[in-house]
């Protein structure tokens, strides 16, 4: 408990709080709200029924309505906490509402009804998790289908792209050739152009393949990124020429040398290409959504736009799944962070 | 073992030419150090027999065999780097067997090659350690370990000391030494410091700018530098030069320095040529002031215990160091006498190439 206060309470000198001390713990404070209030938001709405997530002003907590069963009436009743004429306090449940009056009964004398103007009554609720939010859909929707579509196009294009973009780079940086300039500057300009703009021509070129409406087209016109290129190559210049002559002189193939000195040296700069890449293919919306056409191809992000039809978005469904869709990112963030900032400080790359 | 004929090397880089018109033999089993300023050729000569660079004419012959198509991995030589270039990796072990895995040897006489490898050089206990976990002096014999296993026809070394310390630089060099003694290994040997050469050649080239200036063993360039240069860039601390004009004295060719008449050995010199003297700092003797041929300012004294190294000023401005020997006392500013013994003079013409003595 001590270790884990110092810990929290850690100061620049050790003893007494400096200013630098108390701005930085602001600045803390202000950072983590920023980063993880929209995460915490996500996950405890996620957790809400449909009419808490309608409410407005929104509550923080998932609430739900109390009800009870009250004889003579078939439907279960909200209870309401309702201050009556002569001042005292009562918890009665509401039949119906007409207008500004509510005609409630006491659970324990339901003969009588009781007339209630609503201001006067709020209704009783308590925290409580939706579960059904997460269980409908992993039973009513083909939710693990999606999720492994949407891991087998992470997992395969993250390593064809580690593979193609490092021979890219290992090609740019360790060998002179005639218009290396040149053919790096073209594969940078492609970073300028959008998807937007070559999503026709694509379509055009998956079609043709006949890889429309199948995972690998989702997959292979993403796994040349000019960002991997630029990132290894950046990483690879670091590796000295020496170790290379010395494979020359080791009697090693080219191959091997890309194979057995370069690739293993660059595994920091291969390792923030994985994270980018993951969180890239798996964050992919509007390219599976053009290519994929049949429900049991479709990956997780496009699967979560079912959720929202044209006039009825069901958000504690669309809320839940994204909770679940961004656990694996997570996941992968946290045991890899080490990796990534090492990484992006080495790279030089923000 | 290898033997190594290069005729007219030469290597651009685009219009920049770094190497002209190399010619050299090493034979087998010699320990051959090029030497020279940096930036002279020497690690690109190397580079360029190794394989690692093509020259760009010229004729370069391992055992008779022309060599210049074929890549450096079949050029059966073995080359130690500056920076060691160790995979870091890969264990110690792993650096040792990976030439000989790529050229498909049975996994047996690979263990078999690193482990006697690793005992002659002592890094037996190292095997399993990465080389961020090794001392600069056990880097080192890894390099050097690299190369042995693969049985190499030549070893190429490029400034293989120049990471290290001075104390332990000393100490490998003799290593060195005894381990080309002890393989019978044909050796070329890259380094700036011309300490290294003399201690370790059995011949050197000396190289400046892209040409060889001198190919000798060291005591002959020590004894008759072909030029200028050579002269100066080979002994420590380095020859004096002084510029003067010949006169006939009784008896032969002498020159005149401040105001004083000094004789050359017998030289075939019209008199009033325009040449310059060289005489190394350990031939040249102190005198009283009025009795040397040149009187010399102190402007440094430097105690070795053995010798004193001083360092002064002619009335010209030349800087001329002299070695006095044992502990004589000595002050700066003082002003003392310089004899230059005859016999031991070096001539240099205009152009700095050596004349011959008579």
């Amino acid at each position: 408990m001590s270790a884990l206060s110092t810990f929290l309470l850690r100061r620049r000198g050790g003893t007494g709080w400096h200013w630098t001390d108390v701005l930085s713990y602001i600045w803390l404070a202000l950072g983590l709200f920023l980063m993880f209030g929209p995460v915490l938001w996500l996950v405890v709405s996620s957790f809400k029924t449909p009419a808490n997530l309608a409410e407005f002003p929104p509550t923080f907590m998932p609430l739900d309505a109390q009800v009870a069963q009250v004889q003579g009436y078939e439907q279960p009743l909200p209870l309401f906490r309702v201050t009556l004429d002569d001042g005292s306090e009562k918890i009665l449940a509401q039949v119906r509402r007409v207008g500004i009056m509510a005609q409630m009964v006491d659970p324990e004398n339901p003969g009588t009804v009781i007339r209630v103007p609503i201001d006067k009554r709020t209704p009783v609720r308590a925290v409580n998790l939706a579960t059904e939010n997460y269980a409908e859909p992993l039973q009513q929707f083909d939710f693990l289908r999606y999720f492994q579509n949407s891991i087998f196009v992470t997992v395969m294009a993250t390593l064809i792209t580690l593979v193609v973009n490092s021979m890219a780079a290992f090609a740019l940086s360790k060998y002179e050739f005639k218009g290396r300039a040149a053919v790096l500057g073209i594969i940078l300009a492609t970073l300028m152009v959008p998807l937007s703009v070559i999503v026709v021509p694509l379509y055009l070129v998956v079609n043709s393949l006949n890889l429309f409406d199948t995972l690998w087209g989702v997959i292979l016109p993403t796994v040349a990124t000019p960002t991997g290129v630029f990132l290894l190559r950046q990483y690879m210049l670091t590796i000295p020429d020496e170790l290379i002559d010395a494979a020359r002189m080791d009697k090693a193939s080219e191959w091997q040398i890309y194979w057995r000195i370069v690739l293993p040296l660059a595994a920091p700069a291969l390792a923030v290409l994985a994270i980018f890449s993951v969180m890239w293919r798996w964050n992919d919306f509007l390219w599976p959504l053009i290519v994929l056409s049949r429900k049991e191809h479709y990956t997780l992000q496009v699967g979560l736009n079912a959720f929202s039809g044209e006039l009825n978005v069901q958000w504690h469904f669309v809320l839940a799944m994204t909770v679940l869709s961004i656990v694996p990112v997570a996941l992968i963030f946290l045991f890899l962070q080490r990796y990534i900032t090492a990484g992006i400080a080495n790279t030089g790359l923000k | 073992m290898s033997h190594l004929v290069l005729r007219q090397v030469t290597k651009e880089y685009g219009a920049v030419r770094v190497l002209h018109c190399i010619d050299l033999e090493v034979g087998n089993g010699e320990f051959v150090v090029f030497v020279g300023p940096s930036g002279c050729g020497k690690s690109t000569l190397l580079r360029t027999i190794a394989g690692l660079e093509r020259a760009s004419s010229g004729e370069i012959r391992l055992d008779d065999r022309l060599v210049n198509d074929v890549s450096a991995a079949d050029r059966g030589l073995a080359m130690v780097f500056q920076s060691y270039a160790l995979y870091p990796h890969m264990s110690v072990r792993q650096n040792l067997a990976f030439g000989l895995e790529n050229s498909r040897m049975p996994r047996d006489e690979i263990d078999r090659r690193v482990t006697e490898a690793a005992k002659m050089l002592l890094i037996e206990p190292l095997l399993n350690r990465k080389p961020r976990q090794l001392s600069g002096g056990q880097r080192q014999r890894v390099a050097i370990g690299r190369a042995i296993v693969r049985r190499p026809g030549i070893f190429l070394l490029d400034e293989p000391l120049s990471n290290l310390d001075a104390e332990l630089r000393v100490v490998m060099r003799a290593e060195l030494a005894a381990l080309h003694k002890r393989l019978s290994a044909t050796m070329i040997y890259v380094t700036h410091d011309q300490t290294e050469a003399m201690t370790l050649a059995d011949r050197i080239v000396v190289l400046r700018d892209g040409r060889i200036e001198q190919v000798g063993t060291p005591l002959d360039l020590y004894n008759n530098p072909a030029n200028r240069f050579v002269a100066g860039f080979i002994g420590s601390p380095r020859m004096n030069f002084i510029e003067a004009e010949t006169i006939p004295i009784a008896g032969g060719v002498g020159v005149q320095v401040n105001g004083k008449q000094q004789r050359l050995p017998h030289l075939d010199l019209a008199p009033g040529s325009k040449i310059v003297l060289g005489i190394r700092p350990h031939s040249a003797t102190v005198t009283e002031i009025d009795q040397g041929t040149i009187p010399l300012e102190l402007t440094l004294v430097e105690q070795l215990g053995a010798e004193t190294i001083l360092h002064g000023k002619t009335d010209r401005g030349e800087i001329f160091t002299v070695s006095a020997p044992g502990q004589g006392r000595f002050s700066m500013g003082e002003r003392i006498g310089i004899a230059l013994p005859p016999e031991d003079l070096h001539v240099f013409n205009a152009e700095g190439q050596a004349l011959p003595r008579g």
